[in-house]
């Protein structure tokens, strides 16, 4: 067994070409996470989409639109009952999603599916069936072109609400936009590191991207090129070494992070 | 052709879902060509009206007409500019001095928001009219605070915005910036803009504003500088909060040759004369006033 040997098989290559398009897409939305500071949505909405997922399946559903659901389900119960009452929306948060997580997991035990809960929770990207497979590439590319399309005006939306408003933007729904993409991201995602990782996929690029540059543009590429790196390279890894893909390619972007912090610290100590 | 500029707003009241009315009946009408104070204590709505000027708001009753317009109406053509407070904004996001004031300009543009030639000519003219064109390849953060307020002025350069607000423009700023933003907010006013100051900031008021509207979770008062700001209204529209310090005539001994020196530490005091007229520290373009003041003055002297 030599370093090309997983490009032998099939899978591997279906795998590490599947991981570039999620690494993209979670790479390009992580840079508005980050700059929003919606960490904790992205946590609360991936972990919310467990019901979602049963109750799809209970339904003959495809899996992807009831995680959809679901997810912006999480973060509109959490608008809502923040805007009644005097809790803070991170308390909010943290009760909604974790009841959520814990109804899809009551359901789960309660329904017969032929899912694995393994999978859902922590990804399968070696075994994905070829159903959830188009699943995943349809959630990606129309989740990758809007926020390519978008892009400016979401910078706008996160760096300055008001002016947007001012100069007509519709902030309200470009809230419900980033909610929408943010919960098509983690559909895509899911596949690949599963609903407990996701969030790192989420924001560890956005931020590694972050310690480098304060340039937004170049953000977005530093962020795209280190997520893909780090996904190709959890895939490869996960095959020496006989481990959870999804931890691998999560602990391969926490390496990336790694490195990207003692660059800045390095710099900032030369300068 | 377009009616004249205006800022006309009528009987509005304002409240939120909460149940909180934050404004009532306020009424108030602005000409163009003019630098208004919109003064009052935190709280007593002056971030309200903004909110009402700029639409993110619905007034419950009463209208607001921008030009003739309606709010909703008028933000088609870009009317309103905003420039926020320091505090509202992130000064570590990611961009440089020349995407803020390309933001101006995203009105503009359609939808991909791909700046043409005119944009970037809009953008390095608003830069230079604010003197920040050695900036411009700066990240927002690396500015100083004088600094960081011309740069969401040029933005609403940059937008054409022929109705700016300013939310607390002089919090941060030092005294040789504040000057230097005053004579840019006079040019944009003789240029026949209209441009509305939110502050609590008294001092700089008669400086610099020749229309004042004093708000109170209402409108308690609005026109000319010397009208409205009077040491009645202020008391109305303050409370107790201001802390008034009286130079009794015991201070101001013929030793001193009439001269007391005040000095604060960051905000400019409001000084007012004997029968309370205001007291300026800039007397350029009141040299008129100075001088009627002086012939009052010299008349009751012969009387004596």
């Amino acid at each position: 067994m030599n370093w090309l040997t997983p490009l032998q098989y099939p899978f591997m290559v279906e795998a590490l070409l599947i991981s570039v398009l999620i690494g993209s897409v979670c790479a390009v939305l992580s840079c508005y996470l980050v700059l929003k500071g919606w960490s904790l949505m992205g946590d609360a909405i991936s972990h919310a989409v467990l019901p979602g997922i049963v109750i799809a399946y209970m339904l003959g559903l495809p899996l992807a639109v009831g995680a959809f659901a679901a997810g912006l389900f999480c973060a509109m119960a959490t608008g809502w009952i923040k805007a009644c009452t005097r809790i803070k929306e991170d308390t909010v948060m943290g009760i909604v999603f974790t009841g959520m997580f814990a109804f899809g997991l009551v359901l789960f035990t309660k329904v017969q599916t032929d899912a694995h809960l393994n999978h859902i929770l922590f990804g399968n990207i070696l075994g994905i069936e070829r159903a959830d497979l188009l699943q995943t590439i349809i959630a990606a590319v129309i989740t990758l072109s809007v926020v390519l399309i978008m892009r400016k005006d979401l910078m706008l939306f996160c760096f300055d609400p008001a002016h947007a408003r001012a100069i007509g933007l519709n902030t309200t729904l470009m809230h419900y936009v980033l909610l929408s993409l943010l919960s098509g991201t983690i559909v895509a995602s899911m596949q690949a590191v599963g609903i407990l990782l996701v969030v790192a996929m989420l924001v560890t690029p956005g931020c590694t991207a972050r310690l480098l540059t304060d340039r937004f543009d170049r953000m977005l590429m530093i962020a795209t090129a280190s997520s893909v790196l780090a996904s190709c390279l959890g895939v490869y890894v996960s095959f020496f070494i006989n481990g959870t893909t999804g931890a691998c390619i999560v602990l391969a972007q926490t390496l990336l992070f790694l490195l990207a912090f003692a660059t800045s610290k390095w710099r900032t100590r030369s300068v | 052709m377009t009616p004249p500029l205006s800022i006309e707003v009528s009987n509005v009241t304002v409240a939120y879902p909460n149940g909180l009315t934050a404004l009532s009946d306020a009424t108030f009408t602005l000409k163009q060509g003019t630098i208004a104070a919109l003064v009052g204590v935190n709280g007593s709505g002056k971030s309200t009206l903004f909110k009402a000027i700029m639409g993110f708001v619905q007034p419950v009753s009463g209208s607001i007409r921008l030009a003739g317009d309606t709010v909703k109406e008028s933000r088609k053509h870009k009317l309103v500019a905003y420039v926020p407070q320091s505090e509202e904004v992130d000064w570590t996001f990611p961009v440089s001095v020349w995407d803020v004031v390309m933001m101006g300009r995203y009105g503009h543009m359609n939808f991909l928001r791909i700046p043409s030639a005119e944009d970037k000519r809009m953008v390095r003219e608003s830069l230079a009219r604010v003197g920040m064109t050695d900036f411009q390849e700066r990240q927002i953060g690396e500015l100083s605070g004088g600094q960081k307020k011309r740069v969401f002025l040029a933005r609403a350069l940059a937008q054409n915005g022929q109705i700016i607000l300013l939310d607390e423009p002089f919090t941060g700023v030092d005294v040789t910036t504040e000057e230097a933003i005053i004579e840019l907010l006079r040019a944009l006013r003789d240029e026949g803009r209209i441009i509305l100051v939110s502050t609590h900031n008294l001092g700089s008021v008669p400086e610099f504003c020749d229309q004042v509207v004093l708000v109170n979770r209402t409108v308690l008062a609005a026109g000319p500088l010397e009208e409205v700001f009077t040491e009645d209204n202020l008391s109305r529209a303050f409370g107790g909060v201001l802390r008034q310090f009286h130079f009794e005539s015991s201070t101001i001994q013929d030793h001193d040759g009439k001269t007391v020196k005040l000095l604060t530490d960051d905000e400019r005091p409001l000084v007012f004369g004997k029968d309370g007229h205001l007291e300026y520290k800039d007397r350029s373009e009141r040299e008129e006033l100075v001088k009627q003041r002086e012939k009052i003055e010299d008349g009751r002297v012969n009387d004596e």
